[in-house]
């Protein structure tokens, strides 16, 4: 179980308890995340799924794979802070993790 | 992927202005499993189809959102890809002819005096058919739009998600935004006729075909064409005239760049288009239909698959599978009105396996 934090580009925060082994896209869909559209449902295939990782959680979630970069493409505002939230897994080691949700998905 | 896509299918249309009119039995809107698997059912009674998707490839959410994801419940298919099920469907509607014609999209549905109707393309094909079959899924693919400021105003002046005509942008500055084959083809298509072209993408990688790459960085070296690395943060034009438009570069430093016309590719989105304005009482950008022949509120006009509701629907494909078994029944009753409908199975019945070229 980890607490996430998504705070909103109006500065609205929402803490959520999200469950080991769900994405961190499935466990913001499940809690009604504003900001999440997650079209494609977590294929990698959408970018509508877009996060800034908080600058003192970017190491813990690790880096972004090929396909994640690729994906990113179709993202706007990337930054280097930027995921897409359907390839993050959620754990333990994210207790405490804080996202921003960008302004819009598209 | 998506950008790709757009692309291919712009190219096929582009300078193409040849429009073309057809008749048949039935047009179905919408390439997705649902719309796939209603070419076999409707086969089977004897109705001849053509399919039209904006895609330029069939298969819908499948083949577009997930080729490669494995679906589990498809009946007797315990793990089948997006991509496979999309490609058995084609194989197993091929007896039955369906005509496809891909990267349009159907915008006008409008019944005609003599109770047929009159769809008519984005490009300017126009059908006459007797029924219509929307299976329309999650709406039609759109390019996605950049969040930024004003942009709407420009659209269709000065900001085109597609190229109808390359002369139509003669000399002007062309900004062309993403890394994918849509960027990079027009690029290098637009480069000849364009006062200057300007790639702009938020990294130096690309995901287009590594020959269209190579020719790319060529026109850069050779100065005909300017790449910047970074992304695009305001517009700035006069009324729907875009001017010029500021970049945030990679290396943190801001530039202005005149532009008079912007290709942004950031991939598509489902939007549900223009089925909302074929008056079928939409809702919830849903169509209501019954559960006997899922026929609409217009006589001869179907919804099957993601597009249509009713009491206890359940988005699966197998559920728009069964749809178009039904709809079938009563699309035969309409095209062949003084035919009685004999039910038969195709493992026993030699009509029917004579049909599906198997006997
Ligand atoms: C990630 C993901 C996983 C899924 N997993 C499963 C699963 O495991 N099992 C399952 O049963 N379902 C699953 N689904 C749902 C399934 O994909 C849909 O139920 C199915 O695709 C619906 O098929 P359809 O033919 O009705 O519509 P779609 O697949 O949405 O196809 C509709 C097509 O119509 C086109 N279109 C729309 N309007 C127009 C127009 N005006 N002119 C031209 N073309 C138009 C669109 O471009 C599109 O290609 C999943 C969906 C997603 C996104
Ligand atoms: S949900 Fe589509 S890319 Fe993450």
């Amino acid at each position: 179980m980890a607490k996430i934090k998504f705070i909103q580009p109006d500065g609205t925060e929402q803490t959520i308890d999200a469950e080991n082994g769900l994405t961190v896209m499935e466990a913001a869909k499940l809690n009604d995340v504003p900001g999440i559209e997650a079209e494609c449902g977590g294929a990698c295939a959408c970018a509508t799924c877009h996060v800034y990782v908080d600058e003192a959680w970017v190491d813990k979630t690790g880096t972004r794979k090929s396909m994640e970069e690729d994906m990113l493409d179709f993202a706007f505002n990337v930054r280097d802070e930027s995921r897409l939230c359907c390839q993050v897994t959620v754990s333990d080691a994210l207790d405490g993790l804080v996202l921003r949700v960008p302004e819009k998905q598209f | 992927m998506s950008a790709t896509s757009a692309a291919n299918g712009n190219q096929n249309s582009a300078d193409q202005a040849e429009s073309t009119s057809i008749e048949t039995d039935v047009v179905i809107i919408g390439a997705g499993p649902v719309g796939l698997f209603a070419v076999f059912e409707l086969g089977l009674v004897d109705i001849k189809c053509h399919v039209i998707d904006i895609l330029d490839k069939v298969g819908g959410q499948c083949s577009e959102l997930y080729p490669e994801k494995p679906i589990y419940d498809i009946p007797a298919l315990p793990i089948v890809t997006g991509q496979e099920l999309t490609d058995r469907l084609m194989e197993q509607i091929k007896p039955f002819g369906a005509e496809f014609h891909l990267a349009q999209r159907i915008d006008q549905l409008e019944r005609q005096p003599d109770g047929r109707f009159k769809l008519t393309t984005d490009i300017g094909n126009s059908f006459l058919a007797k029924v219509v079959v929307i299976a329309a899924g999650g709406g039609s693919f759109t390019p996605k739009r950049p969040p930024l400021a004003g942009i709407e105003a420009f659209e269709g002046t000065s900001v085109h998600y597609s190229v109808r005509r390359i002369a139509d942008f003669t000399d002007h500055d062309v900004v062309i935004v993403g890394g994918g084959d849509s960027a990079l083809d027009w690029t290098l298509a637009l480069e000849p006729v364009a006062k200057r072209v300007t790639l702009v993408h938020r990294r130096d990688e690309f995901r287009a075909a590594p020959h269209s790459v190579e020719q790319m960085r060529a026109l850069v070296a050779s100065e005909k064409v300017d790449l910047k690395i970074g992304q695009v943060k305001t517009l700035t034009g006069t009324g729907a005239q875009l001017e010029k438009l500021t970049l945030h570069l990679k290396d943190g430093s801001e530039e202005e760049l005149a532009c008079s016309a912007l290709l942004p590719f950031f991939g598509l989105t489902m939007k549900l288009g223009p089925v909302a304005d074929w008056g079928l009482n939409l809702e919830e950008n849903l169509i209501p239909v019954d559960t006997e022949k899922f026929a609409t509120s217009e006589p001869g006009i179907f919804a099957i698959g993601d597009i249509n509701n009713y009491p206890g629907k359940l988005k699966l494909i197998l559920s728009g599978f069964h749809e178009a078994a039904l709809m079938a029944q009563e699309a035969h009753h309409i095209i062949y009105p003084d035919k009685k409908l004999r039910f038969q199975y195709t493992t026993s019945s030699s009509n029917l396996q004579k049909k599906l070229g198997v006997k």
